[in-house]
């Protein structure tokens, strides 16, 4: 059964909000879901470039105001 | 009764709370009503930074290394016996020899390892400084090396967020100064989008990359590395030759977290200004040991450290809680063998490095001093 991680990296400025992701996709299985929570307003470009990139999946990106939501799927 | 500070973990963060722990409650050590118990699983402690230096013969090996007894506070009980299962429920924790630990404050403070065989041929073909037996190989390569093609490879996630940039400046200082700049091609790979994780370093770093004519390739996550070849292949989809491989290999928390089914990965979900363990109210997690979406570095764990401290203290002492985490890192930043800068940064001020200078070179170097002050409680 997948599962869903939150990493709540909100005014996290190092590693951030990507490299976070990048390690939590590696702990995961395929199929598994990952929301980062991130103040960095980059993070709704940079993550689903990088995704596009490597082959996952961007479920969503949605503004929620004072912060970005990114959901990504690890396909592989 | 007797209140018992269990620590797991004699890296920096474990040894600047038991120390830290010491000097505030003399009278209560004295008198039995606290004991500070550490769980260790080396009787040597070294200065992790310093390993940069190993490779440039920058440092001589023996200046990295204190006996663990002598940087402990005496009134430490220490015991070189590994945990191997933490039961945060039963608050015990069972050592290696089959000893068991009992608590009523619990820090984490395991730390991280690294992980090269994490990534196929990454462990045969490539140089690392992150341990003493890895310096060791790569100085003696070095010594070797007559030109070619370098790639410093980072991969995710890592301790010693700035070292990356430190390595590839220094070796290019290094091969300037002997003679083998104009026949060798340094190229950085790094996983996200520009140089470094920090915005302001990675602006910083670009320029600084064109001017010394280092090359870069980003969005770079190892997929596999072909010794024979000698290539190294992303999960992007680019392959480049080397001569001479650098990797700063992904890290994994301690085998006794997972064990414990305390953290994927070895990382200990943790609440980022109290340093909790989440869902405890009685286990403190320090330095590289927890999942805060901040920087694997000293002087994370020093600074957690600090907040630790005055929290068990207060705890202990008077019965309520002292204060919070605020994100607060500090990293010194070689930029070549003779310059260096700093960079500083909280949850809520964004870091802005300053220019270069000799001046802060030379304090890094005197920190490599000064550490042991650190470790001891002390600065």
């Amino acid at each position: 059964m997948s599962e869903r991680t939150t990493i709540d990296a909100r005014g996290a400025f190092c590693p951030g909000p990507l490299m976070e992701l990048i390690a939590a996709l590696k702990l995961m299985q395929i199929g598994d879901e990952v929301e980062i929570l991130s103040t960095d307003k980059g993070t709704a470009n940079d993550v689903p470039e990088w995704t596009a990139k490597v082959g996952h999946e961007t479920v969503a990106v949605t503004d929620k105001g004072d912060h970005w939501s990114v959901v990504v799927k690890k396909a592989k | 009764m007797s209140k018992k500070i269990l620590i797991v973990g004699g890296g920096l963060a474990g040894t600047i709370i038991a120390n830290g722990v010491c000097r505030h409650i003399g009278a209560q050590l004295r008198k039995g009503d606290v004991s500070i118990t550490m769980l260790g699983t080396s009787d040597t402690h070294m200065y992790q930074p310093g390993l940069l230096y190993i490779p440039f013969g920058k440092i001589r090996e023996q200046e990295l290394f204190r006996p663990q007894r002598k940087v402990l506070d005496k009134r430490v009980i220490f015991h070189i016996d590994p945990a191997k299962h933490i039961d945060v429920e039963a608050k015990k924790v069972t050592c290696e020899s089959g000893k068991v630990h009992s608590y009523d404050y619990l820090v984490l403070a395991t730390g991280s390892r690294i992980m090269p065989q994490n990534i196929p041929g990454l462990a045969e073909g490539a140089h690392w400084l992150y341990d003493l037996e890895g310096a060791r190989k790569m100085r003696d390569a070095l010594d070797k090396f007559e030109g070619g093609k370098i790639v410093v490879n980072v991969n995710a996630p890592h301790k010693c967020p700035v070292a990356p940039l430190e390595i590839t400046f220094m070796l290019k200082d290094y091969l300037q100064g002997k003679g083998l700049w104009d026949k060798t091609e340094i190229t950085y790979t790094y996983p996200i989008g520009r140089l470094h994780a920090l915005e302001p370093v990675a602006e910083w770093a670009k320029p600084a990359m064109d001017e010394a004519g280092i090359k870069y390739e980003t969005f770079f996550n190892t997929k596999s590395v072909d010794p024979a070849a000698k290539t190294i292949s992303s999960e992007e989809g680019v392959t480049l030759n080397y001569d001479f491989l650098v990797t700063i290999p992904p890290h994994n928390g301690a085998e006794v977290i997972t064990a414990s089914n305390l953290g994927a990965g070895g990382w200990v979900p943790t609440n980022k200004t109290k340093l909790l363990r989440e869902g405890s109210t009685d286990v403190f997690v320090c330095g590289d040991t927890t999942n805060i979406p901040i920087s694997k570095a000293g002087s994370t764990a020093h600074f957690e450290a600090d907040t630790v401290i005055d929290n068990l203290v207060s705890l202990l002492t008077e019965g309520r809680w002292a204060r919070d985490y605020d994100g607060k890192v500090f990293c010194f930043v070689e930029t070549g063998m003779s310059t260096g800068t700093y960079v500083w940064f909280n949850y809520s001020t964004p870091p802005n490095p300053g220019a270069p200078s000799q001046m802060i070179h030379w304090f890094k170097l005197a920190y490599n001093r000064l550490y042991w002050l650190s470790a001891r409680g002390l600065l």
